[in-house]
């Protein structure tokens, strides 16, 4: 999909539902586990005579994120109506920002396609109201009729724009990745809640027109939709079929875009300035903001490089999520921090992955003793891997299963030195042929004698020591 | 005629609040006003009831209270006087509803209107015109027409209107009695069905000018759930006998004579210009005054008013309340069929021509003109009421007495024309009171005297002195047994 | 001067379908009343702010704090057709 022919801008909508309550009105957000329509007011459903407020904290995190992106803010900035019609849209007009946007002219890195820093260019970052949530009676362009939920309406939304820096599918997913990352190390949002980000996509081909791709609502459905189109737009350029400007809506179970709007119906949104809100002035309060502002990932990952000494690569990982980041600094505060930076940059990572589930599952006090447990030669490596995954895979209380339970009840403590001699003697008594081929120069007839000694001791012997003493043991004789 | 003080006292007196609203209902009920959409015959019987068993305390303690249309109240219909509402149940009282039942109202009923608040006689109105009291031919004024004309009727004590350029004023001109214009977000607008945010304000329409303070009293003060609400002091009841001593009133030339006063009938300004003697009889004093943009003012406001009210109804679609026609078809020509249905001929013109000010490439040219425009008037009316210009303006409320059912109707822009003098004060935001001060032909006169920004104290006191000193408010129209 | 396309269009903006005879009529009364608007040309206003509102208010906030919504069914009450908790929309496309 790379390629050099491929050109994307994202505008993504974030819904800072780390809020108590929408942008607006006083509903609260936490409507995930709700019926329909029970997280709704006369506000955010547009009854007539209501009127909104702005939710201070609201503005704060717009502030938050807007720094974070680099952004300039504006100091006095004002809100829109965006007039059009919708089913999901309950006034029919979207409350947003038009001229005099929160934030204008930031960036972010991001890890290019070829593995080097890349710099997307971020347009502007501006607040909005989220419209509700439309529920089709099978596919969108097949359905009788549509079902519409406004638990979600109101919500407050950031519409983050970048400029047409990305150049494929990967790097637009990575873009997103680091901006759920800075997002939630601002504790403004959380990534893993339902139509928490939804991405609509600006995608061409050099030398053709645009399609706008709407109701993106995952990291990986950006790389499906983005990929299916490129495919798309590429075979009609082949077959001489001229891409026309046109919207897109993304099909997430068929995993294919649908045209559903072309440019004769061309929108006319009629901004112009909301009557029922008042400006804000906003100067005096961003140093406030930015005081507070926490350590966001890239300078979290140089204090990691330069305070723990350890590989970029490992700082990297730990700090592409803040829980993980988090974790890691309480751990390495009590154990060896490159050893930490290891077992949980490569392992536990892995191992949460494989499983679907967060940081959160683990507890740091089990890391620190499993670490001290192997830098003792309590345990060996794979003994190490053993526990963790014991542990994960432990559905009751936690509580019951330390590292210390978990490597008594499964045997895995490292077999002592007696144990493991009195192993190697008798794996050399056994093995008669084994030590034949050895004395007749097959170094790797070794292998086979390590093993035994490994079954004998149930895995609990280190590799490399038994290895060592039964040579030890080969060349005395 | 019916006065809040004097109800008041028969309560207090042992009186009972069932039998007093009871008899309004019968007198509503054999009207040939048209005043009143609906009227919430069993929610206020009840509270009659529950008043009569145990009296609560309150400036408005028992006293019934007629609403606009337009003006939400919880468990009762308010569709604006439009097909498209119809049937619309808010689950949530306006901010000036919850006040009124705090200080102990009663509310009966909701008044007819011009259709979303768009007219100035109360005959767009999807319910049929509303007649005024004083001749059956004739309209009642508008857009708060259904108030103005129950109350001058007797069919209720006292009723909120909303004005937005001069919904209020013209009504309350046409039908003989009181009607204020607060000053921009002296009132809560939460809960008004808006036609044009930018401009407009709940009101009281009374009797007289201590019955209408007495409910500004209650209506005004902040609410948080308006962004554009300010904290006020009040105070309009305990200011209101101050006299006229001391105050200078101007007299805007513009409005008199050359330019915009040109239309004015002869009567209309023979009783402003005596109305002005009397003030100066009292010991006030005048000058003339001038508003130069004063002719440019009707142009800028229908311009803002239409391209605000083209956004604020959009949102009537028939799928969330309101009118919903048969099988839906996909939902745009579904929305467009029931909108064409829903709406009446007026308020379709004002959305398609807001629309298409607000368009792109019209922008510039209309609606941000307008609200420069707006600019220039705002600051005609920051000079004259300047603290070396005058305290207060007199001008006429209506160019003319109230005119015929079907007279204006046809010709839109001979009916935007009526609002001549009204607009004004809307887009510069100041407050106003229409009271009446003489007869033409025997249909009411109505002065208009403009106050600063939130001095509304100075505004009642001048129009309660003038009040005491004239006979107009207490005439009696002929529709009233 | 407006014409019938325009009409057609501002309407579709608009979401009021126009019939043939309104149509003829709003063109008539929309260019006569435009005509009337066209008078604050005579105004020169480029160096004059516009006025947005007569309130000098900034900053307008309320706190954070979730308040109770309505029921479901009170949400619903005034829609005059639902399905299991939606409200319920023509088709989309």
């Amino acid at each position: 999909m790379a390629g050099g022919d491929v050109i994307i801008g994202l505008e993504v909508h974030v819904q800072l539902n780390r809020l108590r309550s929408k942008l607006f009105c006083g509903c609260s957000t936490d409507y995930h586990a709700s019926d329909p329509n029970t997280h709704t007011c006369p506000v955010c459903l547009g009854l007539p005579g209501t009127l909104p407020v702005m939710n201070r904290r609201a503005v704060e995190y717009a502030i938050r994120v807007a720094l974070a992106l680099n952004c300039e803010i504006q100091g006095e900035t004002l809100f829109y109506r965006k007039n059009y019609y919708y089913p999901d849209l309950p006034k029919a007009f979207q409350i947003t920002q038009y001229d005099f946007p929160l934030g204008m002219g930031g960036s972010i890195l991001i890890k290019g396609e070829d593995g080097e820093e890349k710099k997307i260019r971020i347009t502007r970052v501006h607040m909005e109201e989220d419209p509700g949530r439309l529920v089709h009676a099978g596919t969108i362009d097949r359905a009788k009729y549509s079902m519409v939920d406004y638990n979600r309406c109101g919500m407050a939304l950031l519409e983050v724009v970048t400029e047409p820096d990305l150049r494929s599918p990967k790097e637009a997913r990575s873009f997103l990745d680091k901006l759920r990352n800075i997002l939630e190390y601002l504790d403004v949002f959380d990534g893993g809640l339902e139509g928490a980000m939804r991405i609509d996509s600006n995608i061409s081909l050099v030398g053709g027109e645009r399609a706008e791709v709407k109701n993106i609502s995952s990291h990986k459905g950006v790389e499906k939709a983005l990929a299916y189109e490129i495919t798309r737009q590429r075979s009609a350029r082949r077959r001489g079929v001229a891409q026309v400007q046109e919207t897109r809506h993304y099909d997430e179970l068929r995993a294919i875009t649908v045209s559903i709007r072309t440019k004769e119906e061309a929108h006319d949104y009629r901004y112009f300035p909301e009557p029922d809100l008042v400006p804000m002035r906003i100067a005096d309060w961003v140093p406030e903001v930015e005081a507070e502002l926490p350590e966001l990932p890239d300078a979290k990952r140089e204090r990691f490089v330069a305070e723990y000494g350890i590989a970029d690569d490992h700082a990297r990982s730990l700090t592409s999520e803040i829980r993980v980041a988090n974790f890691y600094e309480v751990v390495a505060k009590r154990a060896p921090s490159r050893l930490a930076a290891a077992w949980i940059a490569d392992v536990l990572k892995g191992e949460l992955n494989y499983r679907d589930i967060t940081i959160d599952k683990f507890s740091p006090d089990h890391m620190v003793e499993i670490l001290s447990m192997l830098e003792g030669g309590k345990i060996t490596e794979k003994g190490a891997v053993e526990v963790i995954r014991t542990i994960l895979d432990h559905s009751g209380d936690l509580s019951e299963v330390t590292p210390t339970r978990v490597v008594e009840a499964k045997g895995l403590a490292r077999a002592g030195n007696d144990a493991v001699k009195a192993a190697v003697r008798a794996a050399v008594e056994e093995s008669a042929q084994a030590v034949a081929d050895y004395r007749a120069g097959n170094e790797k007839a070794i292998n086979f004698i390590v093993g035994v000694v490994m079954k004998k001791t149930r895995g609990r012997a280190d590799p490399g020591e038994a290895n060592r003493l039964v040579k030890e043991t080969l060349d005395e004789i | 005629m019916v006065m809040i003080r004097e109800l008041q006292e028969g309560l207090f007196a042992g009186g009972s609040a069932e039998e007093m609203i009871n008899s309004l209902f019968e007198k509503i009920r054999r009207s040939r006003l048209n005043a009143y959409n609906h009227i919430a015959e069993d929610q206020a019987l009840e509270r009659a009831r529950e008043f009569d068993r145990s009296p609560w305390e309150g400036s408005l303690a028992g006293v019934p209270i007629a609403i606009k249309d337009s003006i939400s109240t919880r468990g009762i219909e308010t569709n604006c006087s439009s097909r498209i509402l119809s049937g619309y149940v808010p689950p949530y009282d306006a901010h000036v509803i919850e006040r009124l039942k705090e200080e102990g109202a009663i509310i009966i009923g909701k008044t007819n209107m011009d259709e979303f608040a768009m007219g100035t006689s109360t005959e767009t109105s999807y319910f049929g015109p509303t007649k005024n009291p004083w001749d059956l031919d004739r309209v009642p004024g508008g857009s708060s027409g259904g108030s103005a004309a129950a109350v001058a009727a007797g069919e209720a004590p006292a009723a909120l209107g909303s004005d937005t350029g001069g919904s209020i004023r013209g009504p309350a001109s046409f039908c003989g009695i009181v009607g204020i214009k607060p000053t921009y977000g002296l009132v809560s607008r939460y809960g008004l069905v808006s036609y044009a945010n930018s401009l407009e304000q709940i009101g009281p329409l009374a009797m007289d000018v201590e019955d209408a303070a007495l409910v500004m009293e209650a209506i005004s003060g902040h609410d948080p759930r308006d962004s554009t609400s300010v904290k006020s002091e009040g105070g309009y009841l305990s200011g209101l006998n101050g006299g006229v001593e001391g105050l200078t009133f101007g007299v805007p030339k513009e409005y008199f004579g050359e330019g915009v006063g040109e239309g004015v009938d002869p009567e209309v300004e023979r009783s402003v210009w005596d109305a002005i003697s009397k003030l100066e009889e009292l010991g006030a004093s005048w000058k003339m005054v001038s508003l130069p943009h004063t002719k440019y003012a009707l142009a800028a406001y229908y311009i803002i008013a239409m391209s605000e009210a083209s956004s604020n109804l959009a949102r009537f679609d028939g799928l969330r309340y309101g009118l919903r026609l048969g099988a839906d078809q996909d939902w745009h020509s579904t929305f467009s069929e029931i909108r064409a249905a829903g709406f009446g001929p007026e308020v379709k013109r004002r959305i398609l021509l807001g629309t298409y000010a607000l368009s792109a490439g019209y922008y510039g040219r209309y609606y941000l003109k307008a609200l420069k425009v707006r600019t220039l008037i705002k600051q005609d009316f920051e000079r004259a009421l300047s603290s070396g210009g005058a305290d207060l303006l007199v001008t006429p409320t209506m160019p003319f007495p109230a005119f015929k059912i079907g007279e204006r109707i046809e010709d839109p822009l001979s009916l935007y024309m009526a609002d001549v003098f009204t607009v004004p004060i809307n887009l510069a935001g100041v407050p106003a009171i229409s009271l009446p001060c003489g007869f033409a032909d025997g249909l009411p006169i109505g002065l208009q005297i403009i106050g600063r920004h939130f001095d509304e104290v100075s505004l009642l006191r001048a129009a309660k002195a003038y009040e005491d000193a004239t006979p107009y408010h207490e005439a009696v129209p002929k529709e009233v047994i | 001067m407006i014409t019938g396309e325009d009409v057609d269009h501002i309407s579709w903006l608009a979401s009021i379908k126009v019939s043939e005879e309104e149509r003829a009529a709003f063109v008539a009364s929309f260019n006569s009343v435009l005509d009337y608007f066209h008078q604050l040309d005579e105004l020169e206003t480029d160096d004059v702010e516009p006025t947005y509102r007569v309130v000098d208010l900034t900053n307008v906030f309320r706190e954070d704090v979730a308040k109770e919504s309505l029921s479901q069914e009170e949400s619903l009450r005034n829609a005059s057709r639902m399905e299991n908790g939606y409200f319920k929309s023509p088709r989309i496309v």
